[in-house]
């Protein structure tokens, strides 16, 4: 990353700041590498996906999960500990008849280490200022349609709270192992503006 | 008065705009500002919270999302002396 050659603007800006750091001792060049690696690998969707998975296939885990995510995600090797401060996550489980969606009102919290990098849409001030008020045409803008029976719970997320959606097991589904699982989840059911 | 991050259910901000397979970063400087901001409050050159809030001083919704980092970032700096 340190050799790139982007001339717009701002690029120039910020590799000028990064030299007056370097410079005056508050950065060392191989440090934005360190952290660009551990963010790329610590951060990513395959392990909500693995969350959720379990959970469907494992009742305790998913009571506990419910119950204390922070403790409970130990049990598959993770935790929320791995950002800049430790963060309590809810997790607020689809059912029948209640459809969960995830917004940060202010700004753009989101719980990295389990859904990745967030997409730019998560963090624009159309899906955070319309969802809280219209979330079932925000959902359709997604293409994802409810009954009008199914209710809406829209969670904010701040500094100190995130959130993140087990969507409903998809039917016909018995037979299939947790990779296989997995693998149906996406980023978006995670968030709440996809079924699963 | 709710500061301009402040959004929820206010009006005129128009559709969401989805972006298919959509990267981490969109250039190699919004990783730089990403990594240079958490190597900064690692060293305690300033801490999270002084950051969110300059974040929500500075910001413009004309500008991207890491324009704003990036601002934010400067401002403190200049703030604190250090630039």
């Amino acid at each position: 990353m340190s050799d790139d050659h982007d001339d717009s603007p701002i690029a120039a800006r910020v590799r000028e700041l990064e030299a007056v750091l370097e410079e005056k001792g508050l950065l060392d060049p191989t440090e934005l590498d360190q952290v660009l690696e551990a963010f790329a690998h610590k951060a990513s969707p395959a392990n909500g996906f693995r969350v959720v998975a379990r959970a469907w296939v494992d009742d305790g885990f998913r009571a506990r999960l419910l119950q204390d995510a922070n403790a409970a995600l130990p049990e598959l090797g993770l935790s929320m500990g791995g950002g800049l401060q430790v963060q309590r996550l809810h997790v607020v489980e689809n059912t029948e008849d209640v459809h969960n969606v995830i917004v940060c009102t202010l700004c753009s919290c989101y719980p990295l280490s389990l859904l990745g990098p967030s997409p730019t849409w998560y963090k624009s001030p159309a899906y955070r200022s319309r969802v809280v008020s219209h979330p079932r045409e925000v959902l359709e803008q997604f293409g994802l349609t409810l009954p009008g029976t199914t209710k809406i719970e829209v969670w904010d997320a701040n500094a100190e709270s995130r959130y993140m959606v087990p969507p409903r097991r998809p039917e016909g589904t018995d037979g299939l192992g947790e990779a296989e699982l997995a693998a149906l989840v996406t980023r978006n059911g995670l968030i709440g503006t996809a079924a699963v | 008065m709710p500061r301009i991050n402040d959004v929820g259910g206010r009006d005129g901000f128009g559709p969401v705009r989805q972006e298919l397979d959509e990267p981490p970063f969109h250039a190699d400087w919004e990783a730089h500002v990403m990594a240079m901001n958490r190597a900064l409050i690692r060293r305690e050159v300033y801490n999270l919270d002084e950051f969110r809030d300059a974040v929500e001083r500075t910001m413009s919704h004309e500008s991207s999302y890491y324009e704003n980092w990036f601002r934010a970032i400067r401002t403190l700096l200049e703030e604190k002396g250090v630039v």
